[in-house]
């Protein structure tokens, strides 16, 4: 590099910096409602829905729901977009005014910034009687998002192998999930537990124990407000359990070259035993059952091993909110769209979830939580908004998965010290990141 | 009007590569430093200006320079690709059987998708994945879990790279001793000087431009490792690179301006490693003849 460039490159960096901060969408359409269309013949428009099920785009199905859809709907016209890496690539185009008509609400958006990037859905109180999850995207009393499907998350388990393993009831504690595990390894030859390591996301899912441990639906609230590890809290006992099941050799022999994708026909055909994961995937192991030529009702379900009251309990919560694009010019169809996803695609019962409407029934393949009075309860989410921010903040990452990929290293040995300081170590950090946000 | 259009002419023709250097290049850069002294958090429409303090806190920050010693590993890795590299296009330059064959071999992996390599690769390290079965063949079965400790992930992905890039610096290296004239062995030999005198005394001093720029593209290399490391372990086990750090701090906390800061550190130590070298390697003119 000679002078001269050094030169250009000083005065096109100076230059730049003296350009104003300029990220895209102003906030000019802020406040906008996406209004429920009153006559279905009268909405029209073309809308883009973008999603992350890049699978139903492919094969058809989202198609299928399209075509239903302009049944009630005729002169709406549907398109998809499936995004394979949804959340960066979707952070990059909301810099922009084009996201679609409908999204997934991304998790980077800060609650209070959903106004500026969302039409509302209309009052929480309204919305409230009908649906499940309208705290969670609700602002100002106004409401953002709505999801389509609930999630509960739970052990994904093949019950043919843990009856070979003499096991006929759920465990009641962490000490006999424990002990459970070990009689699979004893008596079978399946892995006793799948971390799922090298997927990363799956790990991140060990963060929904929170609430399911003590039966607590203030448990996010919780999270805002103290030391997520302090001793006897929800997180402090999942990974207390995740760091046992690896440390006493009862996950899988090389966790950093799992794979996902075979971990679902390995479970279904009962070389892997357990894994923690969440209602959606039931209906993907079963699909893999088939697919192996196993048989699909051996995948079994059950909640956290823990029992509040002498009844098990599980969190249900919202998966992806869809969301009306601020920016959209048709926000009447893209609203119909939404309601009608919601209330009559039937995508719910085809996923196997738990409907978002309150008062529908649950799913078959949760009988067994029925018969064995397992209390659902949905966590109150009023300080999301807050436990997202102190742990940006702090960078230990609860929804993230390093902090669990280091737990597991710890436990198998790869990594040096003691889980007290482990979990010691990130109660600080998230501590003090409370104290730098206000909380 | 002649004399206005001819010195027009050659600002014509840079006409499009300058547009496009501006715009992919130069912008994004002074974009990033514009980024890297506010908070923003990579979508918030609202941004705060917080002066020097992103870049206060990376020096002030311990953790964020320790993931540089991974870059020991890639470092260790460049030499090892150099100098194989180094022997392979001194050997294929002279008349081998199969030469062209054997070139195609090594500049193989080159053509690879990166994505592709880190998945392929991860098949090959897994627990009786294809290396173990390979060991097996001949006997030694390791059972060894590749991607399990630090030391040992470490090596395996310094080793991916070095499978991935030596058919670059092979090309480059082959490239150079063949613009060396043929008349200088010749005579060398003439003169009874071997084929280690020939490489000492001759290909050495005449590939040294090349040699020198490889070596500085090593270095950075090594300092910005991403690409096998990201897609094989994510950075778990100890395999965090700084570039992982980066983009981790990015999107996944949301802290765009630290991470722009972060960016422009690395850029800035680059940019001093490499201007150290040059004063260390001047880099004087070919002379052979």
């Amino acid at each position: 590099m000679n002078r001269r460039t050094v030169l250009v490159l000083a005065t096109v960096t100076t230059a730049a910096l003296l350009l104003p901060g300029c990220t895209g969408t102003g906030g000019s359409a802020k406040g906008a409602d996406a209004k429920a269309p009153d006559d279905p013949a009268k909405v029209s428009g073309t809308i883009t829905v973008l999603t992350v099920r890049t699978d139903l785009v492919q094969d058809g199905t989202m198609d299928k729901y399209a075509a239903a859809f302009n049944k009630t709907y005729p002169k709406v016209k549907v398109e998809f977009q499936a995004l394979t890496n949804y959340e960066a690539e979707i952070k990059i185009r909301m810099n922009t005014d084009d996201y679609g008509d409908v999204l997934l609400i991304p998790a980077v958006i800060k609650k209070d910034d959903y106004p500026k990037f969302f039409a509302s859905l209309g009052t929480a109180a309204e919305r409230g009687k009908k649906y499940r999850f309208t705290d969670f995207t609700t602002v100002g009393g106004k409401v953002y998002g709505q999801s389509p499907v609930g999630v509960m998350p739970g052990f994904v388990y093949n019950k043919r192998v843990w009856k070979e393993a003499g096991i006929t009831r759920w465990p009641g504690t962490p000490a006999e999930f424990l002990a459970d595990l070990k009689a699979i390894k004893a008596k079978t030859d399946a892995v006793p537990y799948y971390t799922n390591f090298a997927a990363q996301w799956p790990l991140t899912s060990w963060t929904y124990v929170d609430g399911a441990v003590h039966c607590d639906p203030k448990a996010t609230t919780r999270l805002a407000e103290g030391d997520p590890w302090a001793e006897g809290s929800d997180l402090r006992v999942g990974d207390t359990l995740l760091y046992d099941i690896v440390a006493r050799g009862l996950a899988e022999k090389d966790p950093t070259t799992s794979n996902w994708e075979e971990s679902k026909p390995r479970t279904a055909k009962g070389e892997i035993a357990t894994q923690w994961l969440g209602t959606w995937a039931i209906i993907q192991f079963q699909d893999a059952a088939r697919k192996a030529g196993a048989n699909p009702d051996d995948i079994g379900f059950m909640p956290f091993p823990s029992r509040t009251g002498g009844s098990f309990c599980a969190t249900v919560g919202p998966d992806y909110n869809q969301a009306v694009n601020v920016h959209s010019p048709h926000k009447e169809a893209a609203r119909a769209w939404i309601d009608w996803f919601t209330d009559k695609s039937g995508y719910d019962k085809d996923n196997l979830a738990i409907s978002p409407l309150k008062d529908a029934p649950l799913p078959e393949v949760l009988k067994p939580y029925e018969e064995a009075g397992v209390k659902l309860i949905e966590l109150d989410d009023s300080a999301g908004a807050a436990v997202k921010l102190i742990d940006d903040r702090s960078e230990v990452g609860i929804y993230k998965p390093e902090y669990r990929q280091d737990l597991v290293d710890l436990a198998r040995g790869a990594k040096k010290g003691s889980l007290d300081d482990f979990l010691g170590g990130l109660g600080e950090k998230w501590t003090e990141a409370r104290a730098d946000v206000g909380h | 009007m002649a004399r206005t259009s001819r010195r027009l002419t050659p600002w014509l023709f840079l006409l499009a590569p300058l547009t496009l250097l501006i715009t992919f290049t130069y912008a994004p850069i002074a974009n990033m430093v514009a980024y890297s002294f506010t908070d923003w958090d990579g979508v918030s429409p609202e941004l705060r200006y917080t002066g020097a303090e992103n870049y206060r806190e990376i020096f002030t920050r311990e953790d964020l320079f320790q993931v540089f010693w991974v870059s020991g590993y890639y470092l260790a890795a460049s030499v090892v690709q150099i100098v194989v590299a180094l022997y392979f296009a001194t050997i294929l330059s002279f008349d081998v059987r199969f030469r062209n064959f054997f070139k195609g071999v090594l500049f193989f992996p080159s053509l690879v998708n990166g994505v592709a390599i880190g998945f392929v690769f991860l098949y090959f390290f897994q627990d009786g994945g294809t290396l173990d079965t390979v060991l097996g063949l001949f006997g030694r079965h390791t059972d060894h879990a590749w991607l399990g400790t630090p030391v040992s992930a470490n090596v395996s992905l310094a080793g991916v790279s070095v499978w991935r890039y030596l058919g670059m610096n092979f090309v480059l290296f082959l490239g150079a001793i063949q613009s060396i004239p043929g008349e200088l062995y010749e005579a060398a030999e003439l003169d009874g000087a071997g084929r280690w005198h020939q490489f000492r005394h001759i290909i050495l001093p005449g590939i040294r431009p090349v040699l020198t720029l490889t070596v500085v593209l090593s270095v950075s290399g090594s300092l910005s490792a991403f690409e096998i490391p990201y897609i094989m372990t994510g950075g778990a086990t100890g395999t965090e690179t700084f570039v992982i750090q980066t983009v981790k701090l990015a999107f996944q906390f949301n802290k765009t301006g630290l991470a722009s800061a972060a960016a422009v550190v690395l850029l800035l130590i680059i940019l001093l490693v490499t201007w150290v070298q040059r004063r260390l390697v001047p880099d004087d003119r070919v002379d052979l003849v």
